[in-house]
């Protein structure tokens, strides 16, 4: 009986449902698919050949690279960043959060050219440090740092604004059972904070690192341009669509795009541990228990 | 009142540090450059005629967009996390596509899709809608470049939905309309006002993929990053940075106004909360 | 398959750490920071130059090549991008870099020609069999014809479009300011869009197949056949047209700098060099040399020309008269 019950309570009538599920799957499918196909479509225009040669140019491995780097530097300082923003904003009181908080979304609306712009402001050579920067030979824009700087501006929010509603519904009270039983600072994270936010933060993690790889118009700007140096794959697909060659760019752009699908990869990858945790923990319960 | 929690002062001061190396002193930097301009020069560029019809276009095209996206999102999200059927993996991973394609590339393809003579575009040409190269086209290029943040926030939030709480609302008599509407809704709408508030900025600031679909007409679709550009071709610095800030400040106090909204209705509802017990 | 994708994953990581990790080898090296659509003529050109340098001198020599929108190119030039030589595609972007101490005030007189190896001409694209009948610029402002070109405001093919049709309506008997303005003013009424740059002008005009004609550069007619085919459009030569000179140019702070003006000076004068020559001919960009220009007569149809000085007094006029706020195009588009 009480089983009826619940299932009734837990989810929708089956017309709703099925509704639903139609929509959002309409909506995806006009949205993500079709365009996808139709990248997809250009990319193998002129067979699996021509889409593997476009892949295999230096200046697109090069770029493949390079895009690869800038995202894996990137992405730990902001996430570091996004777990403390988190933590401070979610669980605890202060003035002035919903200022911070705004802050911390203002990169996502600053048009990428902007964004762009802004750092050559600072580090070009016409700019406040640009003529210091070149006096001691440092290197910011049209080069590696620059590029990082920028992916690390438009990247910025990600984590944190992933995190900052998951943590604020789940609110304190775990975290101050486990403080309270004399666990640590650290181990209190460890143990109970960082197991609880794990699918948010993933979801951060993904966000960020696609559009750290998928970055066009603020890079483009500080990048110079430089092929086989300073290219990444956007900026690649860019130039090589600019020469006509319809079907390399749109396979550069499908290697953007797959390296999307790595969602798929990492989320299976997390629940099977998960799984396997658990059943671990299963099997250590009767030992624990003698303890 | 005691915190309990350890971390504060780390957390909130890296996150200041952070913050402000990353974000607010090249900002002021931007600011600080438009300074160069006269009061009166500042403001005849930023109520210009075409400027102002471009704001009307940005924030317009934006605002819908960002709603069609609550709302898809909203049943993307529930169905992704609530239901099972074949394929649920893969839909779920193509989610974050429009993040990892190139804004360029998005745009293109929209472009080609919605034209007459695209896939799309041709069926809805004999209905009589244009899409491509009309204000309608920015609008699909900003769904799309919006997309993954109202699903991908709600997500995490709906998944950790605790089964028990619709149960005992469901026990209690609640019909499921109304354990959506009371139980369920004000748990999400913090994450679906966030992922509403973040898909409507960053399309506000987007350029690479709305260009190509456009069609970039003075006056009817010319979007404020496109005037931005202009301005930088002319080698106008000062012009571009003078209309970048005025898109800074009206983004900021958008912003900051669905943020206190936010705050606000999370309190109301922790108070209501409160006083239950 | 798999082993191919492997080699591939492996060859992007090592190149990606190696343009990370490895500093730039002691070899001379040159930077040319060009415009978008001039990848082809470079890619031939560079091993060109590089053959010839070595046969000369017996040091090998790098170059590299920067590709993207011209105007967005001096700007990181100006914004401390180290080019030795940049290769524009209008002086108003060389001009900028003079403003700036960058380039020789004179820079147009350090090689022949206007320091324009090559020219090139805005030419109408139709549809094949020209079903339209368009032949001149006055066929173009008829009610009905939808006109493709990129924005005249923001790209460079843009504005030579502009300044093309501006420059033929002041040669009609009885032409001025004010009817070049309203004869423009009626040819931007039927642009049904204005493309974001010269390709995206290409991809609405040849694949969404939108518009009965798209204003191009010569040259571009090449490309566009490479892509789409020969035999599905036809190329119309309007009766007066304009002549688009690409100026080049010694960035004189930086060659001082790294020490290599010797080489970027004999990088840009080999550029009027047969060889040089015959590139930009096969590239269809319009030589200057006489020889070459015979050779490749077939290529080239006559057309009347004239240049954006002879008509506008030079870039420096004709960009702020035309192009910045307030000028000609933002007068079409005031509302009333």
């Amino acid at each position: 009986m009480s089983h009826v019950v619940a299932r009734r309570a837990n989810t929708e009538p089956r017309w709703l449902r099925l509704t639903l599920t139609a929509v959002g799957l309409g909506f995806l499918f006009l949205f993500l698919a079709v365009p996808l196909v139709a990248v997809l479509f250009q990319g193998f225009a002129k067979g699996w050949r021509a889409y593997l040669d476009g892949l295999a140019h230096p200046d697109a491995l090069h770029a493949i690279g390079l895009t690869m780097f800038i995202a894996a530097v990137a992405l730990p300082f902001n996430i570091a960043f996004g777990v403390a923003a988190s933590w401070a904003v979610s669980k605890f009181d202060f003035r002035g959060k919903s200022l911070l908080i705004t802050l911390i979304d203002l990169p996502f609306a600053i048009s990428p050219v902007v964004a762009g712009l802004i750092f050559l402001l600072i580090f070009g050579a016409q700019g406040l440090f640009g003529p210091w920067l070149a006096e001691h030979d440092v290197k910011i824009v049209f080069a590696l740092p620059g590029m990082i700087i920028v992916t690390l501006f438009v990247t910025f929010p990600f984590v944190a604004r992933e995190l900052i509603p998951l943590m604020q519904a789940q609110g304190k009270d775990e975290e101050e059972a486990a403080v309270s039983l004399g666990a640590s600072g650290w181990q209190m994270f460890f143990r109970v904070t960082l197991p609880n936010i794990r699918w948010g933060l993933l979801y951060g993690v993904i966000l960020a690192n696609a559009r750290a790889m998928g970055e066009f118009g603020a890079v483009s700007v500080v990048s110079g341009h430089i092929r086989g140096e300073t290219n990444t794959l956007p900026l690649h697909v860019e130039i090589v669509y600019n020469e006509y060659n319809v079907v390399g760019a749109f396979a550069a752009a499908s290697v953007l795009a797959l390296l999307a699908l790595v969602t798929l990869a990492l989320k299976t990858l997390v629940e099977w541990k998960m799984r396997q945790e658990i059943r671990e923990q299963r099997a250590e319960l009767p030992p624990e228990r003698t303890e | 009142m005691k915190r309990v929690l350890p971390g504060f002062g780390l957390s909130l001061g890296f996150t200041l540090v952070y913050l402000s190396l990353l974000v607010l002193l090249p900002l002021s930097g931007l600011v600080f450059k438009s300074s160069a301009l006269s009061l009166g020069q500042f403001w005849d560029i930023a109520t210009g005629e075409r400027a102002l019809a471009s704001y009307r276009v940005s924030f317009g095209a934006s605002l819908l967009a960002a709603l069609i996206n609550a709302f898809f999102g909203l049943i993307v999200a529930w169905v992704l996390v609530r239901y099972s059927f074949p394929g649920k993996r893969f839909v779920d991973s193509l989610v974050d596509l429009p993040f990892a394609l190139p804004t360029a590339v998005a745009g293109i393809t929209l472009a080609t899709l919605y034209a007459d003579t695209g896939w799309i575009g041709r069926h809805l040409d004999p209905l009589g809608l244009k899409v491509a190269f009309t204000p309608l086209g920015i609008v699909v290029a900003l769904t799309f470049i919006g997309l993954p943040f109202v699903v991908r926030t709600l997500q995490p939030v709906i998944e950790d939905i605790e089964p028990e709480v619709e149960e005992a609302a469901a026990t209690l008599g609640a019909t499921r309309w109304q354990t959506f509407r009371r139980v369920l809704l004000p748990g999400i709408l913090p994450a679906l006002l966030t992922g509403f508030t973040l898909a409507f900025s960053r399309a506000i600031g987007e350029y690479g993929s709305v260009i190509f679909i456009a069609g970039n007409m003075p006056l009817i679709s010319e979007i404020t990053p496109l005037l931005i550009i202009s301005k930088l071709e002319q080698y106008d610095v000062i012009g571009a940075t003078a209309l970048a800030c005025v898109m800074l400040a009206i983004s900021f106090l958008l912003l900051l106004a669905v943020n206190g909204l936010q705050w606000w209705a999370a309190n109301r509802h922790r108070g209501k909360e409160g006083a239950l017990s | 398959m798999s082993g191919s994708i492997r080699k591939l994953l492996a060859g992007a990581l090592a190149t990606g750490w190696m343009a990370a990790a490895l500093p730039v080898f002691a070899q001379t090296s040159l930077l040319n920071v060009s415009y978008d659509v001039a990848r082809d003529f470079y890619r031939d050109y560079n091993p060109l130059f590089q053959k010839y340098w070595k046969e000369k001198t017996g040091a090998p020599i790098e170059i590299k090549q920067s590709h993207a929108g011209s105007s967005k190119q001096v700007r990181a030039v100006a914004d401390g991008l180290e080019a030795d030589v940049v290769t524009m595609n209008q002086a108003s972007d060389v001009d900028f870099l003079a403003d700036k101490g960058l380039v020789a005030r004179d820079y147009a007189t350090k090689f022949p020609d206007n320091a324009s190896p090559y020219t090139s001409t805005m030419v109408f694209i139709v549809r094949k069999g020209n079903p339209k009948g368009l032949r001149d610029w006055p066929d173009l402002v008829e009610p009905g014809v939808q006109v493709i070109l990129p924005h005249p405001k923001n790209t460079g093919n843009g504005r030579y479009s502009y300044l093309a049709a501006w420059g033929y309506a002041l040669r009609q008997p009885g032409g001025n300011d004010g009817t070049a303005l309203e004869f423009v003013g009626k040819l931007l009424k039927n642009a049904p869009l204005f493309a974001s740059g010269g390709r995206d002008a290409t991809t609405t005009f040849m694949q969404r197949k939108i518009g009965d004609v798209l204003v191009s550069f010569e040259s571009e007619a090449e490309l566009i056949a490479r892509e789409f085919g020969k035999g599905e459009f036809d190329v119309i030569y309007p009766s007066l047209s304009i002549l688009a000179e690409f100026p080049v140019a010694i960035v004189e702070k930086v060659v001082n700098k790294k020490g290599t003006r010797k080489e970027a000076q004999a990088y840009l004068e080999h550029l009027w060099s047969k060889d040089g020559q015959e590139n930009a001919a096969q590239n269809y960009l319009r030589p200057r040399d006489a020889g070459v220009r015979e050779k490749y007569a077939a290529q080239f149809p006559p057309i009347r020309t004239f240049s954006v000085d002879e008509v506008f007094g030079g870039w420096s006029r004709a960009f702020p008269a035309h192009f910045k706020d307030g000028g000609s195009f933002d007068q079409i588009y005031q509302s009333k």
